[in-house]
């Protein structure tokens, strides 16, 4: 496997993490008491999260259409 | 003698020979950290029930840590890209940017340990447990900051709750118990010690799996600035091995960053 095709792994984990991540600040934003803004934006940061890297991961296939996946 | 295969592929294999060698060596890998992790989750299903902490870890570095070697593995795979568009100053300027996120992410990971060193956990004799930072020690008496305080038998699971609660009788007093510097006498002492592995279990592997971690950090930061400073020569004599080698460093790198990926959660989440 070449580091073009672990670097997909890297970003299907990454977009896995930043969901995680999203839904559980946002939980915690939701059940916490009032002022807890950390949380929230955690939780928007990490959603920005999954829309972003999988943009950044079509982007970069584009740009390694030449290098092998092995 | 001319080594062979390190710029191009082995007939039996179809790879270079430094691919195969990187991949068994990260199999290798997975074992370890695997049994560390399987050491983790038997820890954690085996404590008594309220014994396991969660909450204890600032989220805060933790989160920032994530972003650094996120983006540390965007450069490395671009430094790599470049080489591949026979782009050589940006190979050096991703490089570069690597080398400075792995360093970063050791100075961030170095107060959080830091913070852990220096902060006591105090029993004392009239049944109460202190938590905060050491500021003051003399032979007769303790400083601790930030200090709660809540009954001994709460336990280390308690602790999140414990501070909670004091900020919000603080608050509710009108006033902020943070600021507030707490002198302890030492014969009011029953037992003291310091959030280091010898704590409790769930310090213990914390500190096993991240001081693991952060040493492959270390070696793979050495590794990466290597090939950015003297290491990079190899691209006037041999372009294709040397872009071989830094794929090779790209992959241990990229493993790293998926161990703290799965890291992450677990300890400071979970």
């Amino acid at each position: 496997m070449s580091l073009k095709a672990f670097h997909l792994v890297f970003v299907i984990c990454t977009t896995l993490l930043c969901l995680f991540l999203g839904v559980w600040t946002g939980k915690q934003y939701l059940a916490g008491e009032e002022g807890d803004q950390f949380q929230l934006i955690y939780s928007i940061l990490s959603f920005g999260g999954v829309i972003l890297i999988p943009v950044y991961g079509v982007y970069f296939l584009r740009k390694l259409k030449g290098v092998s996946f092995l | 003698m001319e080594v062979p295969y390190t710029d191009t592929n082995r007939p039996d294999t179809g790879l270079y020979n430094a691919k195969v060698g990187i991949w068994l060596f990260l199999a290798s890998e997975v074992m370890l950290f695997g049994a560390l992790f399987s050491a983790y989750i038997l820890l954690r299903v085996g404590a008594m029930p309220g014994h396991w902490p969660t909450g204890l870890l600032d989220v805060g570095p933790g989160f920032v840590n994530t972003l650094v070697l996120i983006l540390s593995s965007v450069t490395v795979v671009m430094a790599w890209a470049s080489l591949k568009l026979n782009d050589f100053k940006k190979f050096k300027f991703y490089q570069g940017i690597t080398v400075i996120c792995a360093l970063l992410f050791v100075v961030i990971k170095s107060f959080e340990y830091k913070s852990k060193f220096t902060h006591h956990d105090v029993i004392l004799k009239d049944g109460m447990r202190v938590d905060g930072h050491l500021v003051e020690e003399t032979d007769e008496f303790i400083v601790l900051s930030h200090p709660v305080s809540y009954p001994a038998e709460k336990g280390i699971r308690e602790r999140a709750v414990a501070i909670k609660e004091a900020e919000h009788h603080a608050h509710e007093a009108g006033g902020d118990h943070h600021h507030e510097d707490r002198k302890i006498m030492l014969d009011d002492i029953e037992k003291r010690t310091t959030w280091g592995p010898w704590a409790n279990t769930y310090l213990a592997i914390y500190f096993t799996l991240t001081g693991l971690h952060a040493l492959h950090v270390i070696a793979g930061a050495l590794v990466i600035a290597y090939f950015w400073g003297p290491g990079s020569k190899m691209w006037k004599t041999h372009p294709e091995q040397f872009a071989n080698r830094i794929e090779v460093s790209g992959l241990f790198w990229h493993f790293v960053d998926l161990v703290w990926i799965f890291l992450f959660p677990i300890l400071y989440l979970l």
